[in-house]
Formats: C-alpha cells, structure tokens, sequence
C-alpha cells in the first residue's frame, strides 16, 4: 500500500508511467471507464478548494468509482476535535482511497502512517502539491513532447510558491533541463530550494528581474501570482507589481511554440487577451490534471 | 574546582562548548537523584573548549540523541571507578521525540500527540528537517 505525499516520493520511471497512462486515458477514456467501480474515494477537504476537490472526484467518478468525504472542515469531525490520526483510521473503513487537503502543513504525511488505505496529498498549507506538479508535468509532456532537453522560465512569486519549489525538484531530475528564475529581488527562491534542489541536483539556473530579457530563450513560462500579502513595504509591492503581468506585447519575443501555463486561479497576472493565444495552455492544464489524478488513482489502487 | 570521583556512572566528553546544558536537559539529567556535575568550558586540545557531563549512575542513554548533538562526543563508562568503555555516537538517520518542530504551520503545532520525527537530510552539513513539513531544526 502506497501514498503520494510528495512528488519525490515518485521516481522518474514512476512519473513518465503516470503520464503514459494518463495519455492512454486521453486517447481511449472508454477503456478505463469501470476501472475502479465499487471503488470508493475519500476527498477529505479540511480547507476550501473547490477546483481540486472537483478535480479528484470527477477522475474518479470517469474511471466507474464513487465519492464521499467533505468540504470543509467546519463539516468534519475536526470540528468536535478529532485528529487527523483518528479520522484517517476511521475513513479507512469506508473508503478505498483519501485525497486530503489540510492547511497544516505535513497532516496528510500524518493521515498516511495511520490509514490503511492510500493517501494522496491534495495540498497541504504551503508546503506541498504533489498532483498539481503531476498535472504541470503531463501538460508539458504533451505541448513539447517530452520532458527533457528545454528551458523553463518560472516568473513571479519565487519565494513562497510551492508549485514551482515542486516543478523545479521534478523538472530537474530530467536531462538537460535549464531554469530561467524571473522574480524580484525579494521573491526569489528560498535558501533551502537553491541549496536542496538546484546546488544538490547540479541544475542549471539563472535569476533575473526581466521577463522580457529572459522571454526570447523560453520554451514553457510557468506564471505564478505576485501576491499583495508578501510585501513587507507597500511602496515595493506597487513599484513590482505589474512587471510580472504578462501581457500581448510582452509576448513579442516569445518563441512561436512557447507553452504558458499557471497553476491557477489567477488573478490579473496573465491578461484575458493572452487566453486568446495559442500557446495559452493553462486551462488545458486544468483537465490534464482530472487524467493524471485518475491515472493516479488507478495506480495506487493497484488497478491494471 | 574539584569534582567528585565516579565510581560506577558515565562522563560524556567533548560536548561542543555551550551545549552541555542543552544535553542535559534533552537527557533529562534533572530527574536522576544522584549526582551530576555539568563543567562548561574545559579546555580542549582540539577545540580549546568543551563542556563534560559526569553523571554518577549508569543510566541508558539515547546515543541518537548524542550524535545529533555531535557525532565527536565521548561517551566513558566508568565501573569501579575505571573506565570500562569509550563509544561514540553516530550521527542518527532519524531522531523521535526530542527536538521539537518550530514551524507553526506545522501539524504538530496544533496536534499534541504526534512523534515529532527529524531526518537527516545533508550529513555533511548535519542538516536535520521535519518529516512533516520539512523545516529545518535549530
């Protein structure tokens, strides 16, 4: 019995079975369409995420199974104080599976040691996402083709966005990947995923301030929101602010199969006029994600 | 300053200057009832400064715990007032239930009853990280 509590947790061999079974779902979802009926999956949701939740439980309602949990956790248990032990023990006897979002950082880790069923982490606090990496990974596997031998510009929130903390650690394990890191100075990578990931793995990178120098050599921009909240001072968070908007006309350089994406909801970061653009793939992103959850699913059932 | 000959207890040597106290309370050496001197800042060929331990009893001690502290600490085990035994820690993959998380976004913030759990994850800088939430120990 295993869980997804981190994308590490997940070898590369792993990760490209995942996607090439989400590929096969793709092309042919009637073939998995009873793959996992009378199977039932658990969406524990102790914080709001409606796009997520939806997500998990359409993948598993189009490979045949089924769905209970909840949505907050003002609706839960937790809100008469039981623990995240406790209740991953008691949901082991209903369900097959748990998909769990919590603001606390490490409690699916927690619900996994005392289930008895798989756990997927559905995001937990700040720290980690493993199936939205999953999704970025599969959405630039189909736009480019492959995984290996590009240049991916991540640009905006550096510091706390745990996407791309996650993206980086995944994209680096593959072959001659380099990272263009656009961010102000005060959103740049954290210590311990500049020493962790990009030191350890030997990764490639450089940092800078403009899109518009790093754009010419891009061939994914994985956009993430500057958030107003970050900044310490006011004055910073304006003169900033709309330099990571990407824009038509920032685009002018951009290569003709560049692939945009974002982990999404977005606020005003990428203007509605790009979503017009081809290479806008954000909100094919959001499907692939629904493939590579029941891809994950199945995996984790141990459903052939 | 004179301190009392062990007859049958432990010395734990070479403990980083300034950190003898902090062992002594992750040991819980305040609840033995026999005798136990803490010397600060002895001097060290190697390191000019060390702190000791002797504690007059021979107690179980938690060897993750000391090489977490410093895989370079002593441990002699006095019997009959000779030393019968010198071991060193080693520096532990894994420490439960002792140091504590600090992360406040943490589950074990607001969950009481979680082991906290670190592990080792660069033994050559000896960076130890939550396993719940990967924050860094202090």
């Amino acid at each position: 019995m295993r869980s997804l509590i981190d994308i590490a947790d997940l070898s590369v061999e792993e990760i490209d079975g995942l996607i090439a079974t989400a590929e096969d779902i793709i092309a042919d979802p009637d073939k998995y369409a009873e793959k996992c009926k009378r199977k039932k999956l658990a969406t524990l949701f102790y914080e709001p995420s409606t796009r997520t939740r939806l997500s998990f439980e359409s993948a598993m309602i189009e490979l045949g199974g089924s769905v209970i949990g909840f949505s907050e956790a003002q609706s839960s248990s937790a809100a008469k104080g039981e623990s995240v032990a406790d209740t991953a023990r008691v949901i082991s006897c209903f369900a097959d599976i748990i998909a769990m979002r919590h603001p606390m950082e490490g409690a699916p880790l927690v619900a996994a040691m005392n289930a008895s069923i798989p756990v997927i982490n559905a995001g937990d606090g700040g720290h980690n996402h493993p199936t939205q990496t999953l999704t970025d990974l599969l959405t630039i596997k189909r736009e480019k083709g492959r995984l290996d031998h590009m240049t991916v510009g991540c640009c905006g929130d550096l510091k706390f966005g745990r996407t791309v903390h996650s993206l980086l650690g995944a994209m680096s394990r593959y072959e001659d990947v380099d990272f263009v890191l656009i961010s102000p100075e005060e959103l740049r990578v954290p210590e311990h995923v500049r020493t962790d990931i990009l030191k350890a793995g030997n990764v490639k990178y450089r940092e800078t301030e403009s899109l518009l120098e790093a754009m010419p050599q891009l061939d994914i921009l994985y956009m993430t929101r500057v958030q107003r909240e970050r900044f310490i001072s006011e004055a910073d968070y304006v003169r900033l602010k709309d330099t990571y908007i990407l824009t038509p006309d920032k685009l002018r350089d951009a290569k003709p199969d560049l692939a945009i994406l974002h982990p999404l909801p977005r606020v005003n970061e990428i203007s509605v006029a790009i979503d017009r653009d081809p290479r806008a793939c954000y909100f094919k992103q959001v499907l692939n994600g629904k493939y590579i959850r029941m891809a994950l699913i199945m995996k984790l059932l141990e459903v052939e | 300053m004179v301190i009392g000959t062990i007859v049958d207890g432990i010395v734990i040597d070479h403990i980083p200057a300034g950190r003898g106290m902090e062992l002594y309370r992750y040991l819980k050496l305040d609840k033995l009832d026999c005798e136990v001197a803490l010397i600060k800042n002895a001097p060290s060929g190697k390191r000019g400064k060390k702190d000791i331990l002797k504690i007059n009893e021979l107690i179980d001690l938690n060897f993750d715990l000391l090489g977490y502290i410093d895989p370079h600490i002593t441990v002699n085990i006095i019997r009959d007032g000779k030393r019968v035994e010198k071991r060193h820690p080693e520096l532990p993959e894994e420490i439960h239930g002792v140091i504590k998380c600090r992360n406040p976004r943490c589950i074990t913030s607001i969950e009481q009853e979680i082991e906290h759990i670190f592990k080792l994850t660069d033994r050559e800088k000896r960076i130890y990280r939550c396993v719940y939430c990967d924050t860094r120990a202090k």
